[in-house]
């Protein structure tokens, strides 16, 4: 299957992302018990997560404000009053028989995320509504024969369901938007966004149409795609097939659809005949939530910068270029990070803009670690960039004390003191240096002499080996370009 | 000793007259004797209960008793108590132990201070699931009327009046969803009381319709139902709905002069259906309350003509959710030899649920389904603001509603159990007040022809403390209360 056939053909996608962010409160969102991932199973589920007879639903106050957090940064309405309605299946990872959703009137209503496209545009992506729930337990098929086990320890965890309109129109747009979203989140400190435990999980509803037809098509919902590869491959994968399914004469048929990323491909799972009826009311054991306009604006004032702004911010106030920009502010660990490396260092902050994006980030991607854990500190990298800027090193000799640095050798300092990495500044020693190496090459000293000016790079090069890279470039060309010209 | 009132009963364990365990042990031996021909409790916890007294001795002796310790009760079995069996009169429950209790018995039975140090007897048979106004749908099967064994006791708290009528506990707790505490209470000459919604926490009782149910108490006097509704209500931060503002002291209001009080009689309350000689116990009773100092003005309440039916989506409704943890899969009933899940679910919950609850569970389902939401639920949830609003309306020119409690008096076993309709009508006066959520009582007013007649009061939002008051001057005047049953006495 051509993955590109929506590409130079008359169809279009219109794709909507659902998606739900676990919530990084200390307890569930109806009960007092942990939500640590990983735990033994069925250790951090209390009566109230186990649905035993009689006990009943507490909110957790800390989920609200995180929701509302999370909606006023996509400038979303605040429902001055929001109601908890019951979702009901019967599923054994459902203790209750029903889940703890919002229905008709959830907390977050009506925002927007701009996501910037390939090609530099940027496009708004309404966000239809944000309602607070409860996740479900998880089945166990594995290591049971004939039989599944139950682990509870996931149910009742804070979810916010973000539900977009169905704004986008590619699989890229899809995969912009999440990222975004998920770079939002994480910034907000609601989620952690760890999208292999679930904390970040989405469902896309995806169909298509003749580009200008007025209505939608029929649309099928994607489950739980659990990365941003998976998202474009599911998506790219639906829109064409649905799109042959159309052309072959065929009709697209509702249905809830599941992604196999062993096979990039995704398969029926059930139709809407098959659907529950989840008969929806509001919980009686539950009062209505009332946010209001002082408490929003409590949680609007200590919103942190959002990296939108941050980007603006670091754009206008370091001189940095937007991509560079872009890159600093990807996570708010990095842009502190970043910032203190700047406040620190005293640098040109281009400077630090390229050690920390370049050098540092390399370093990290290479063993697979988070910013949090860089093996060099912002203070450490700092250090070393002060020595750049007092001309103790040279950028190049710099890059060797960074290597040992991230090779655990210790401080910039000590590392340039033990290697013995000084600068030499002192010219009579550069000079002779430059007298050395023109003794032992006349030809090419004849030759740069003759016109040959691309050869001055190598009298640069034979009087950096001379000194180990520790004369000042500066110097070195000043002085080199005297006794050349003799 | 068991025909002592609460606050002798108390005086007596301080004067030392006898011990809680003396009169733990009374109590323990009248059920041993009597029950048998009453089926009114599913559980008695002998040994428990003379541990409790045991400790309630020791407080008395060291003088940090509460005003209720060493003083028995009985638990209706809708009420979860650690490591004792609460089943709910269902078999979905026959196996279910709680980990945990119930508010309300850590409030009544933990020791002073924390608690009001009182001895549960055991736990009272009541219909499934308090489903039911007869005592009929009990998996433990009927109880009987102390009055009358051939007669039913009303439900759905059939067990704990039976028992307190006939001398097994001095008091009980009881809920009330549509007048489980109030029916019964009447025909069976006791005081039941259901509180203000959100007054009396519902952490820990199993529940049957989430907005509708309230705990409260059914005991021999207002006087008793004061004290220990006392001891459960107030605040608890398990129960969101539960109400967070003071209790009033309802022990202390009771002996207040009537003088002034205005009584409101609905019209609605006294039209058709009412039986002519219940209707003449009460007609009697207003008499005596006027010879008391209150006054009597008509009113109306428009919309009670459909409580029964709005009662019948909302109260089902929230059950089918309610019930839908009762999966066979984590507790209770699981069927045997399952194949699938499907198929655990429909025999487990077929074989657990007795054929009222699965007949309720089936309304339920089907007014929240899709396309019929609007047309019942909704609309039922409009009604029952119309409903709120007669009484506050009402309440706006009188203090309290009086009418009466039942259509007549008990009815024979198995007189209604193939006409669901007609055991639904049972509740036509009660359940307005599980609507409109306001606090609501009966009280004895009579006999006829042996059997005992019960009127109700119908108060304002939290206005317990001066409904108490009035039906204790009531019960100073009358001694309709004090009367107890040939047999059991």
């Amino acid at each position: 299957m051509a993955n590109d056939s929506i590409h130079n053909s008359e169809w279009e996608a219109v794709i909507g992302l659902e998606v739900h962010c676990q919530l990084m409160t200390h307890s569930k969102i109806f009960s007092g018990a942990a939500i640590q991932y990983g735990a033994e199973p069925n250790t951090q589920a209390c009566a109230i997560d186990l649905a035993l007879p009689g006990v009943l639903p507490v909110l957790n106050e800390d989920a609200v404000k995180k929701a509302v957090t999370f909606g006023l940064s996509v400038d979303a309405h605040i429902a001055a009053r929001c109601v908890f309605a019951r979702k009901h299946y019967f599923y054994p990872d459902l203790p209750k028989g029903y889940q703890i959703s919002q229905y008709e009137l959830p907390i977050v209503y009506l925002g927007h995320l701009d996501i910037e496209l390939e090609d530099g545009r940027t496009k708004t992506i309404g966000i239809t509504r944000a309602h607070l729930e409860e996740d479900a337990g998880k089945s166990l098929h594995e290591n049971f024969s004939n039989a599944t086990g139950i682990d509870l320890n996931r149910a009742g965890t804070p979810l916010i369901e973000i539900v977009s309109e169905p704004d986008i129109r590619s699989a890229s747009e899809a995969v912009a938007y999440l990222k975004k979203l998920h770079q939002l989140v994480v910034y907000l400190g609601v989620c952690d966004g760890n999208m292999q435990e679930g904390s970040f999980r989405c469902d896309a509803n995806v169909s298509v149409r003749k580009v200008g037809a007025p209505k939608f098509g029929t649309r099928t919902e994607t489950k739980n795609v659990n990365s941003f590869r998976y998202v474009e491959k599911a998506i790219e994968y639906e829109i064409t097939r649905q799109i042959e399914v159309i052309e072959g004469g065929g009709a697209i048929r509702q249905e809830t659809r599941l992604f196999d990323p062993s096979t990039g491909e995704t398969r029926a799972m059930r139709s809407k005949e098959d659907a529950n009826d989840y008969r929806y009311f509001p919980d009686p054991d539950l009062l209505p939530v009332i946010c209001t306009q002082d408490y929003i604006e409590a949680i609007r004032a200590s919103l942190p910068e959002l990296p939108e702004a941050k980007k603006l911010r670091f754009e206008k106030d370091f001189g940095l270029s937007p991509y560079d920009a872009k890159t600093l502010t990807s996570s708010r660990e990095l842009a502190t990070y970043y910032e203190a490396v700047v406040k620190d260092s005293g640098a040109d902050p281009k400077l630090c803009a390229n050690w920390v994006s370049t050098d540092l980030l390399a370093v990290l991607n290479k063993s697979g670690k988070d910013i949090s854990d860089s093996p060099i500190s912002a203070a450490a990298l700092a250090g070393l960039l002060q020595r750049i800027v007092d001309k103790t090193i040279s950028g190049k000799i710099a890059k060797e004390v960074f290597e040992a640095m991230v090779a655990g050798e210790g401080n910039a300092d000590d590392i340039i003191k033990a290697k013995g990495l000084v600068q030499i500044t002192d010219e009579s020693a550069i000079v002779k240096a430059i007298e050395d190496v023109m003794a032992k090459s006349p030809e090419q000293v004849a030759g740069y002499r003759s016109g040959k000016d691309k050869l001055f790079g190598f009298f640069v090069g034979q009087v950096m080996k001379a000194t180990q890279g520790k004369a000042n470039p500066d110097a070195v060309n000043r002085l080199l370009k005297e006794k050349l010209l003799g | 000793m068991h025909t002592l009132s609460i606050s002798q009963l108390a005086d007596g364990l301080r004067a030392r007259k006898f011990s809680a365990r003396e009169l733990t042990q009374h109590y323990l031996d009248r059920i041993a004797a009597h029950d048998p021909a009453l089926n009114s409790y599913v559980t008695v916890t002998a040994e428990q209960a003379l541990q409790q007294a045991a400790a309630a001795d020791a407080a008395l002796a060291a003088g940090n008793a509460g005003a209720l310790s060493g003083i028995p009760l009985a638990q209706k079995d809708i009420f979860c108590t650690a490591g004792v069996r609460t089943a709910c009169g269902s078999k979905m429950l026959d196996n279910f132990i709680a980990p945990y209790n119930a508010t309300i018995v850590d409030k009544l039975q933990a020791e002073a201070p924390q608690g009001a140090g009182m001895v549960m007897l055991g736990k009272t048979n009541m219909d499934e699931f308090a489903m039911g106004s007869s005592n009929e749908t009990s998996f433990y099967g009927p109880v009987k009327n102390p009055w009358d064994l051939q007669r039913v006791p009303g439900g759905s708290s059939g067990g704990s009046v039976a028992a307190v009528a006939a001398g097994l506990a001095p008091v009980a707790t009881a809920t009330d969803t549509g007048g489980s505490i109030r029916l019964p209470a009447s025909l069976t000459i006791l005081t039941g009381f259901k509180p203000t919604y959100g007054r009396v926490s519902r952490y820990g009782m199993i529940a049957f319709a989430s907005s509708l149910d309230q705990a409260g108490v059914v005991a021999r006097s207002a006087a008793d139902a004061a004290y220990v509704l006392q001891a459960m209500s107030g605040f608890d931060p398990r129960d969101s709905t539960s109400v967070d503002r003071p209790v009033d002291d309802y022990g202390a209001a009771l002996d207040a002069p009537i003088k002034g009080l205005k009584i409101g009689l609905p019209k609605e309350y006294f039209a058709e259906g009412l039986d002519a000689g219940a209707r003449s116990c009460i007609e009697a009773a207003i008499k005596q309350l006027v010879a008391l100092g209150a006054s009597v003005h008509e009113v109306s309440l428009p919309s009670s003509p459909l409580s029964v039916p709005t009662y019948y989506v909302v109260a089902p409704a929230e059950a089918s959710s309610n019930l839908a943890r009762f999966d066979g899969v984590r507790y209770g009933h699981r069927a045997e030899g399952a194949k699938t899940l499907e198929e655990l679910y429909k025999r487990s919950r077929g074989e657990g649920f007795g054929a009222e609850v699965q007949r309720r569970i089936m309304i339920g389902t089907y007014v929240l389904s899709h396309g019929y939401y609007d047309a019942y639920y909704l609309k039922a949830q409009k009604v029952r603001r119309l409903i709120y609003e007669d009484f506050k309306r009402a309440f706006e020119s009188v203090d309290l509603v009086l009418g009466p409690t039942a259509t007549g008096t008990a009815f024979k076993l198995g007189a209604k159990t193939d006409d669901p309709v007609a055991m639904y009508l049972n509740d036509i006066y009660t359940i307005a007040a599980n609507l409109a959520g306001i606090p609501a009582m009966s009280l004895p007013c009579g006999f006829v022809d042996g059997l005992p007649v019960g009127m109700q009061l119908m108060g304002n939002f939290f206005d317990e403390a001066r409904m108490l008051n009035v039906a204790h001057q009531y019960q100073q005047a009358t001694d309709f209360h004090k009367q107890s049953p040939q047999g059991f006495k």
